[in-house]
């Protein structure tokens, strides 16, 4: 087993450090999060409330009908917790008159669409709030592509992303987040009896052995087999991250002059400030 | 001799000369009203890091009648300082380049000589290399100044300690990165790990200036260090924050450890400059 530890102390520091730097820089003060009451979202609201000041910081709760009752009561935990300023916006009546029209479109597609709701109701409370979106995916579902493009992938700036989903959890685990919020299994809560795990066909504790030896190690996928894991589940993840290279990108711009976006024209975001 | 040494681990603005410029200023009346006699800022320090297509527009000719320099110089009268900037030679190459203030002059200006282009560094393609490695005189003494990949490679601090330096001037804006499950990421355990192995080694003075702040998602650490001829830490700045650090060098410590410690008089220059030739004629 490779050792994920990390030192939380040092990977508060500089995440909310991050966060006030990115935001401030960008002439905001506050911040958007979509609040599901999972340990990512959670994670990244504790962050940023220390970062900015829990008075700066929206939770935004955005429940289908199909949701878990627990995914509304542990982000109301974490709102009453941190004395945060919430809103609770149910996104069935935007969802079901489109899925009514495909009555036989598949979960996936459901679940995308819902996603993507919350994308336009996140975006919508960013600028109601002057409030920038604090993402919270992390670097296991950046890396296997599990997320939805344009929904719960879309925000201004990332705190978690170069964290496996393990160390997620020890570091929610050292910012006493509550217990129930970590110890519950990963779900996206998109239909009913969804989980993380169920889904992907593995663990995440497994996977992220394995992503730290391809990633972080730069093993090659028959050393990461000679270090003891299945072929079969070595191939089905280098299989993923190839994949979903694309969701790890801006689009290409097909390149005609002699200075394009995204090949010739650099700057950092923070140019000038 | 006795020398107040001020370690100015500062964030800055990206591509904002004016606004840098205010704050070395700042920091340059701050460390002499301390007491310090020489200023020491990281690499880059007038003009932020990642400057990519920013490079060529906020370059600078360290010159008296240069309006970042001019007043940089005229500060230069209270104490000395080393500052960080883009240099553009008069054929119009980009330089990542330290310069060494004193008394109203330019002193000595060194161009980088290893630009990181591999990882997440870019500098290559932006930048010109560095073709020079000298020691220069200051009213210290004689010194050297690196700046950050430069000293990652062994060769340049050793040729710096032939030409005489024994005040090893180092800056840095050094991204973080490596963080495991101790108290400072591995980029800065690393740094400060060849720094008193350099001080340790050529018996001298070791003073490094790194940065803070972000960019985009990247982190300057800092943690600036000052180590003496024993490879004893004197001085070191905090980790992430923006801190003027002061300590005061016995320049008479190269007295005391060179008489223990003689591995300046024994190196064997003849020796190494043989088996080089031997070596590259292969």
């Amino acid at each position: 087993m490779n050792d994920l530890t990390i030192n939380t102390d040092l990977a508060r520091k500089i995440l909310t450090g991050f966060i006030h730097s990115e935001i401030t820089r960008a002439g905001y003060s506050r911040a958007v999060i979509a609040l599901s009451g999972g340990v990512d979202s959670t994670l990244s609201t504790y962050l940023a409330a220390e970062a900015l000041g829990p008075q700066n910081v929206l939770a935004v709760r955005m429940p289908y009908k199909s949701s878990t009752p627990d995914s509304l009561e542990h982000a109301q935990l974490v709102i009453d917790i941190l004395g945060l300023p919430s809103i609770t916006i149910p996104i069935t009546d935007m969802v079901d008159p489109l899925i009514a029209r495909f009555p036989d479109a598949s979960p996936v597609r459901r679940g995308n669409v819902m996603a993507r709701a919350r994308m336009i109701v996140l975006y919508d409370q960013s600028e109601a709030f002057q409030g920038l979106v604090v993402g919270t995916g992390n670097k296991t579902e950046i890396l296997l592509g599990y997320t939805t493009l344009y929904g719960d992938s879309a925000c201004a700036i990332n705190p978690l992303g170069d964290l496996y989903k393990t160390q997620v959890r020890q570091l929610a685990r050292d910012l006493e987040i509550p217990e129930p919020i970590i110890a519950k299994a990963p779900s996206a809560d998109l239909w009913v009896g969804q989980t993380d795990e169920g889904e992907l066909g593995f663990t995440y504790a497994e996977v992220d052995q394995l992503l730290y030896l391809l990633v972080d190690q730069r093993y090659s996928p028959d050393e990461c087999v000679a270090a003891g894991f299945k072929k079969e589940f070595v191939d089905t993840v280098v299989k993923r991250i190839q994949r979903n290279q694309y969701k790890r990108m801006l689009p290409p711009i097909a390149k005609l002059s002699n200075r394009t976006v995204g090949y010739d024209f650099l700057y950092l975001r923070d140019w000038g400030t | 001799m006795k020398l107040t040494l001020a370690l100015a681990q500062i964030n800055t603005r990206l591509g904002d000369v004016p606004a840098n410029l205010e704050k070395h200023l700042a920091l340059a009346k701050e460390a002499r009203s301390s007491g310090a006699d020489l200023l020491l800022f990281p690499e880059l320090s007038l003009t932020g890091y990642v400057l990519q297509d920013l490079a060529s527009a906020v370059a600078h000719r360290p010159t008296p009648d240069d309006p970042i320099f001019q007043p940089l110089l005229q500060a230069s009268h209270d104490l000395d300082m080393v500052v960080g900037f883009v240099d553009e030679d008069k054929r119009h190459r980009f330089y990542i380049t330290a310069a060494y203030l004193s008394r109203g002059e330019v002193i000595h200006t060194h161009h980088k000589v290893y630009l990181p282009t591999y990882g997440l560094f870019d500098e290559g393609r932006f930048f010109a290399w560095g073709d020079n490695i000298r020691a220069f005189d200051t009213r210290f003494g004689r010194a050297g100044m690196l700046i950050c990949e430069d000293f990652w490679h062994a060769s340049p601090p050793y040729l710096l300690w032939l030409d005489g330096a024994d005040l090893f001037l180092f800056t840095s804006a050094s991204p973080g990165r490596g963080l495991r499950n101790e108290p400072q990421l591995e980029s800065a355990r690393w740094v400060e790990h060849i720094n008193r192995a350099y001080a340790s080694l050529f018996t001298a003075f070791v003073a490094h200036a790194n940065r803070v702040g972000y960019e985009d998602g990247l982190n300057f650490w800092g943690g600036s260090t000052l180590f003496d001829p024993n490879g004893e830490l004197l001085a070191k700045g905090p980790y992430h924050e923006e801190a003027l650090t002061l300590s005061q060098i016995d320049l008479d410590q190269f007295h005391r450890t060179r008489a223990r410690l003689p591995l300046l008089r024994d190196e064997r220059t003849g020796l190494v400059m043989r088996e080089m030739g031997r070596i590259l004629s292969k």
